[in-house]
């Protein structure tokens, strides 16, 4: 009977996931748009964690945030707010938003709006700022606020002008298009900023914005291979909420990183996190870098490994091991083995290499405990002291306890001891 | 000549499952042998095991 139920619960849950159909709808502002978010609430990636635990890059992050924001005027003023108790630091995941790397998302910053069309839920990210000295790996130079503050007066009023004239963009068919071009959606995304610039020029030449500012737009935007990361990231989470709750179903639907702990969320067992700390990554490293230099694993955007996509969709992603490591047959096995700890396939994401096979989708925890396969993600690397900034690329695994914890929590709440 | 002699002077055909180090000595004397990945449930925890028995 118990085993029954949990089929119906795995069954209803992938089909939500499959049926999924994030759309973009429009920019806002996090303290307007994101719920419960106000000034001096600070939303960072991975599971809740106080200050005292942060690492490096995810306290940088915050010190550039609350500068950004006018509450500091340097790192010591902004340290000193950050220990004081005042600013409340809670999970992007906590407030139906996703953020890349250290994942900081203060009042002002603005945000993509994504609506999964099924189910009518939202969820939020941040506007992708590009490589180098960055706020999501924890930089705070004068350069990266000058950016932030650029991003926030430029770039997203010339986008959310030409999204109006453009209409809603259906992301589900985004991605489906993308992954046959190479992209898995978390550490390539080349070809989805493609895509997107050209679903948005003709928009964008045609908002109220004067030629350089609509220039400068495009530049950026093109500048930027990872700009459709921040889309991909909130496509999937808007994907995956439906998911949430759902009685009996031992289904994963969130995995996040903090830099501290590594944190995974399931269906069944509704917000509660099941932590342990998170790895070292295993990969290529930028010239003049080494092991030495990584921060460990950080960030939420493991949500697209979560929903099927990223690691799992390496096969469609071959290009990619000359920037993570490992050879093409390496990418193929990845993929396959994700099979093995997963309830079903894509839809939507298909392999042309492996017969256009959907992508393996819908991590059951049991079958992660019983095989010993733990998810394959394919994530940058972000150098341990704030403001440095990435250091390299790799592949990492989740710790295996959050999965065994996760499954004991789950027979406890079905009155297995 | 008994059936055993007679594989050994055949071509062998070899499945390792388990250890991964077997396969690797037949791999360096140049022998074809095609290595499974096999573990116990649960990497042999006996809890584990036995909630996953009751779960799938």
């Amino acid at each position: 009977m118990l085993k029954e139920k949990i089929e119906q619960a795995n069954q209803e849950a992938i089909e939500k996931l499959l049926k999924a159909q994030p759309t973009l709808i429009g920019i806002g502002t996090a303290e307007k748009d994101i719920p419960g978010m106000d000034k001096k609430t600070i939303l960072h990636a991975g599971p809740p964690v106080k200050w005292e635990n942060m690492t490096g890059p995810l306290k940088g992050a915050i010190i550039g945030g609350l500068i950004y924001e006018g509450l500091a005027k340097n790192e010591e003023e902004a340290a000193a707010l950050a220990e004081s108790g005042e600013i409340t630091f809670d999970a992007c995941h906590h407030h139906s938003a996703v953020g890349p790397m250290a994942g900081v998302t203060t009042a002002s910053m603005p945000v993509w709006i994504i609506e999964n069309k099924a189910f009518g839920n939202k969820a939020y990210c941040t506007l992708n700022e590009g490589l180098g000295k960055v706020l999501r790996y924890g930089a705070y130079s004068e350069e990266v606020i000058e950016r932030l503050n650029w991003m926030e007066k430029t770039l997203a009023p010339v986008l959310k002008e030409a999204l109006e004239l453009s209409g809603p963009i259906d992301l589900q068919t985004m991605i489906a298009q993308v992954v046959q071009m190479g992209d898995e959606g978390h550490n390539r995304n080349k070809a989805g900023t493609s895509l997107l610039i050209r679903e948005l020029a003709p928009s964008i030449v045609q908002t109220s914005f004067d030629n350089q500012e609509k220039s400068d737009v495009l530049k950026f935007m093109h500048g930027n291979d990872h700009f459709f990361l921040n889309l991909t990231m909130p496509a999937f989470k808007s994907s995956l909420d439906p998911m949430e709750g759902i009685p009996y179903c031992t289904l994963v639907y969130t995995m996040a990183r903090n830099g501290t702990d590594f944190g995974i969320r399931v269906a069944g067992l509704g917000n509660r996190w099941f932590n342990a700390p998170a790895e070292i990554i295993d990969g290529l490293f930028f010239p003049g870098y080494t092991m030495e230099d990584a921060n460990p694993d950080i960030g939420d955007s493991v949500i697209t490994e979560t929903a099927g996509a990223g690691g799992f969709a390496m096969a469609a992603a071959i290009p990619i091991v000359q920037f993570v490591g490992g050879t093409p047959q390496d990418a193929m096995n990845f993929t396959k083995s994700m099979y093995e700890i997963t309830q079903g396939e894509s839809e939507s994401f298909k392999v042309p290499v492996l017969d256009f096979k959907g992508t393996p989708t819908g991590i059951d925890i049991r079958k992660v405990v019983e095989t010993g396969i733990l998810p394959i993600i394919n994530t940058g690397i972000a150098h341990k002291d704030a403001g440095v900034g990435q250091v390299g690329a790799g592949l990492v695994r989740p710790p295996m306890k959050c999965f065994e914890d996760a499954l004991e929590a789950f027979a406890e709440s079905v009155g297995i001891s | 000549m008994s059936k055993i002699n007679e594989l050994f002077d055949s071509e062998l055909r070899v499945i390792n499952v388990g250890l991964e180090s077997f396969s690797k000595e037949l791999k360096m004397q140049k022998k074809a042998v095609v290595h499974v990945e096999w573990k116990p449930v649960a990497g042999g925890n006996k809890k584990l095991a036995d909630i996953l028995n009751q779960l799938s």
